[in-house]
Parts: C-alpha cells; sequence; structure tokens
C-alpha cells in the first residue's frame, strides 16, 4: 500500500481535503508535527488564512522542516492559502509573511477584493479531462509574475493565472475541495505516485 | 479591483458564502475595537476580526442600547488588516446591515450582543450577497437562522461573562440534538421537524449527514487557553473571543496563547505550555449570578 498523502492540519479547511481524497480512495494523514510529515509521500496546504498557517508552522518547528522536504522533492500541492504558502513571492502579505517557497511565481493575496468579490467561475484547467472545472473562489489570491520554468495550468477568460505548477509543486487559486471536484486532486495523486 | 470583467461567473452565492467560513476551521475570530487590537490580533494569528465600539464586557457594565459601530471605525480597521473583518449588526435590523454590505465587510454577525431592533424576526439573509454568521443556544435556533439564510452558525454562550459554563451547555446541546436527530427513523423526523420549529428537508439532512450543513463555532464566555481547547474538544469548528483577550492582562501574549491552543487542542502538553505565564484572565461573571434581563443567549428566537 502506498504511503499515504498528508495534509497540513495547522488551520483551515483540511478535512475538506481529506474527504476529497477518500472520495477517490487515497489514504491521507492529518499533519501537525514532524513525525506527520515522515509519513507521508505528498502534501496538501489547504485553504484557510496563509498568515496563520505560517506563525503555526513557526511555532511548531514545521516551517523549516516542510520548506526543506519541498526542496528535496516531497511533491505538494496547496489550494488558495495553499497557493500562497508555496509562492516564492507574495505580494500584499503582512510585515515579515514568507511561505515555504519552492515555486518561482509571485502571487497577490486577496487579489479580487473582499468577501462581496468571491466567486464561482467554470475554467479549463490543463491535465484534467471531461467538462470544465467548477471553481469556487474565496477572497482568492492570483498567480501575477511566473518564472520561466512554471507550467501554467489554468487561467480566467481575462488571463489571470489561477493554476500553477512547476516540478513537484502545484498550486491553484481555488478550492476543489469545497465543490466536490476530485479531478485535480487525482492530477496530484498522479504527480506523487509518479 | 472586482471580478465584473470575467463572464459566467457568479457572487454572493451560498457556496463562496459558507467557504469562507470553511475556510476559517480551526481558527480564533478576535474582537477589536481600534486598529492597534486589530494589528495586535493578526499578529497572533487570529482568522478574522470581529470590529465593534465595545466588547461585550463593557457593554454590559456601560448598559444602555447598543447598536452598530461607526462606519470610520470599521473603515479604518479593514484598512488595518489583511484577514477577513466581521461586524456587527443588531437582530433584525437589515439597514444596519445594508450598511455593513456597503462598506465591504466579509461577514456580518446578526448578534445578540448589540440590543435587538426586532423581537419577532430576523434578517432576512438571503437578500444578501455578504454571508451572515447567527447565533444559536440549541439545533432548532441553529437551524431557522440557516433557513433564514446564515452560511456560518455560532453557538452563543454568554458573551462579556468570562464564564465558559454557557458556551459549553449550547455546544453540548447542539451537537446532542444533533446525535438524537442521527439516531430517528424517518418517520420520527416529520415530529422532530415540528418540535425544533424547523424545515423538514433541513431536519432530513441533519439526520442523515450528522452535522449542521454551515461551520460551527463557539463563543461567549472562551477566556482561557484551556477554555478554546475545551470547545474544540468538544466538536467545535473555531472559537471566537470576545473580551477575553483585550480584557485580560496581556492580550497580546494571551491571543497568541488560545491561536496555539486552538490548534493542539488536543495536546495537553502544548496546552500547558501556552497556559503558563499569561497573567491575569479578563475579571470574570458568574452567569448564575446575571439577572435574568442580562443574559444576552436570550435573545433571539
Amino acid at each position: 500500500m502506498p504511503a499515504p498523502i498528508g495534509v497540513l492540519a495547522l488551520q483551515g479547511d483540511f478535512r475538506e481535503h481529506r474527504q476529497t481524497l477518500a472520495a477517490i480512495d487515497v489514504a491521507s494523514v492529518e499533519v501537525r508535527t514532524l513525525a506527520d510529515l515522515a509519513k507521508c509521500s505528498g502534501l496538501i496546504i489547504p485553504g484557510g488564512e496563509s498568515t496563520v498557517m505560517q506563525k503555526l508552522a513557526v511555532a511548531y518547528d514545521l516551517f523549516q522542516p516542510i520548506k526543506d522536504a519541498l526542496k528535496s522533492g516531497l511533491p505538494a500541492f496547496g489550494t488558495c492559502a495553499g497557493l500562497i504558502m508555496l509562492a516564492d513571492e507574495i505580494v500584499d502579505g503582512i510585515p515579515g509573511q514568507t511561505g515555504f517557497g519552492g515555486l518561482d511565481v509571485s502571487v497577490r493575496r486577496n487579489a479580487f477584493g473582499n468577501q462581496l468579490d468571491s466567486f464561482e467561475v467554470d475554467l479549463d484547467f490543463h491535465g484534467v479531462s471531461g467538462p470544465a472545472v467548477h471553481a469556487a473562489f474565496i477572497r482568492a489570491p492570483i498567480v501575477e509574475r511566473v518564472g520561466e520554468n512554471v507550467e501554467v495550468l489554468s487561467s480566467l477568460a481575462d488571463g489571470r493565472i489561477v493554476g500553477v505548477r512547476q516540478g513537484n509543486l502545484m498550486g491553484i487559486s481555488f478550492h476543489p475541495e469545497v465543490t466536490g471536484e476530485t479531478r485535480i486532486h487525482e492530477l496530484f495523486v498522479s504527480m506523487v505516485r509518479a | 479591483m472586482t471580478n465584473s470583467s470575467i463572464p459566467t461567473s457568479t457572487t454572493g452565492t451560498p457556496l463562496v458564502k459558507r467557504g469562507l467560513a470553511e475556510m476559517m476551521k480551526g481558527g480564533v475570530i478576535m474582537d477589536v475595537v481600534n486598529v492597534e487590537q486589530a494589528k495586535i490580533a493578526e499578529d497572533a494569528g487570529a482568522v478574522a476580526v470581529m470590529a465593534l465600539e465595545r466588547v461585550p464586557a463593557d457593554i454590559r457594565a456601560e448598559g444602555g442600547v447598543s447598536r452598530m459601530s461607526d462606519p470610520d471605525m470599521i473603515d479604518q480597521i479593514i484598512a488595518a488588516v489583511s484577514i477577513p473583518v466581521m461586524a456587527k449588526a443588531r437582530i433584525g435590523h437589515f439597514v444596519e446591515a445594508q450598511i455593513l454590505e456597503s462598506l465591504g465587510v466579509d461577514y456580518i454577525d446578526e448578534s445578540e450582543v448589540l440590543s435587538p431592533a426586532d423581537y419577532v424576526h430576523h434578517i432576512n439573509k438571503w437578500n444578501f450577497k455578504v454571508p451572515f454568521v447567527c447565533g444559536a443556544t440549541n439545533l432548532g435556533e441553529a437551524l431557522r437562522r440557516i433557513t433564514e439564510g446564515a452560511a456560518m452558525i455560532r453557538s452563543k454562550g454568554e458573551a462579556g461573562t468570562g464564564d465558559v459554563s454557557e458556551a459549553m451547555k449550547h455546544i453540548r446541546t447542539i451537537s446532542g440534538q444533533i446525535r438524537d436527530l442521527s439516531a430517528k427513523t424517518e418517520d420520527e423526523l416529520f415530529v422532530a421537524a415540528k418540535e425544533l420549529q424547523a424545515p423538514f428537508e433541513l431536519v432530513r439532512e441533519i439526520a442523515t449527514t450528522g452535522k449542521l450543513p454551515v461551520t460551527l463555532f463557539v463563543a461567549g464566555g472562551v477566556a482561557t487557553p484551556a477554555d478554546a481547547a475545551l470547545m474544540m474538544q468538544l466538536g467545535a469548528d473555531g472559537v471566537f473571543v470576545g473580551s477575553g483577550i483585550f480584557k485580560s492582562g496581556d492580550p497580546v501574549a494571551r491571543a497568541k496563547a488560545i491561536v496555539k491552543a486552538t490548534t493542539f487542542y488536543n495536546d495537553p502538553a502544548v496546552l500547558a505550555e501556552v497556559s503558563r505565564g499569561l497573567g491575569e484572565a479578563m475579571v470574570g461573571i458568574n452567569v448564575a449570578d446575571l439577572p435574568a434581563p442580562h443574559r444576552l443567549a436570550e435573545r433571539g428566537w
């Protein structure tokens, strides 16, 4: 049996990610400690508040170990706040905010405005076949700059980038885990098992 | 920037309203009365702040009619932090809610902490694009609020007391009533719906799923890291801390400690560590000593 996929469980919608993995028969574990991290074959960084996740990761000595694990090839997938945590550069962060990094991109927090501007929309997503992906953007970030080795997986109709991949890392602005969409998690599982 | 340039997208849907509360799970929402407190809350790791002019402990002490905060004060807090900002409207005061929506708050709390504007009706929350959180003391009340469009529920507790016993009673009542529903046959759910004074379809959904269709936080009387962890162990998705932080001796340390306790609620060693040296907790009031007219949890119907 393959090693489970970890879901960073410091704060946010980690339960929805575990339910999405369970729906495609993939075992998962909640990651709150180094011992948890050591068990996983891949790591999902959920939606939530990126500022809170950073503080809690530092407070519980997970920040540098996760950063190191990603650098040495641990596959990771971030949604919304998770995308922010994977970005090398954060725009409109709070003073001192940094993520684990690894994706050569600039990500702007709350890029669409406040909650009144949160929205649902259908998207094409590279690597996902079949009907369009129905995506929920909730106080979502956007990718404003991509480095040359970054593959753009999905964009809004106006061209703004909402899904990227680089090597072992994938990040998206929206929340497949709250809409019942499983295909992007399947894509991540295939990255983990490749 | 708005998303108006994107065709076919829709805003203000139940999914995105409920979704924002999902993202706050495992987190702490803190009452703040000025920019300085809002920044302390954000730095400590709050997932959102509740902007209000007086925390419940002061509302209690000062008495009088308590209303929506000054828009200037709310604007300043929205400008000062990057995390979601909530603000309170009086129960049934849909114009205060319209004003708060126009200010661009991320969530409205239709709150019993303020003086009710309507002793019969709550706000029809489906009329708004901004999501609402509402208080509840039992499952029937929670379901009525969800039926009116609430996208998040918080158990009420007794705000401004620092006494966790009412919060305990309300979360235990709500989760116990959900467990009772799960044990019923479909035939029995009709009467259950009548008794809960809630729509049958919603009652049946909860009997099947064993949980509310929206996020359930706890509020009202949480004053220590141990209180927050207690509520999380009882099944809360997160906690609101009102007077408990900024009415204590060392708000910065206490705010950080409650955030950590909410994440590591199952780890007594961590809870012991974060409980050390926090200075004085807020001066509490025993709920039993409150005369009935001063019990806020009884507001809302």
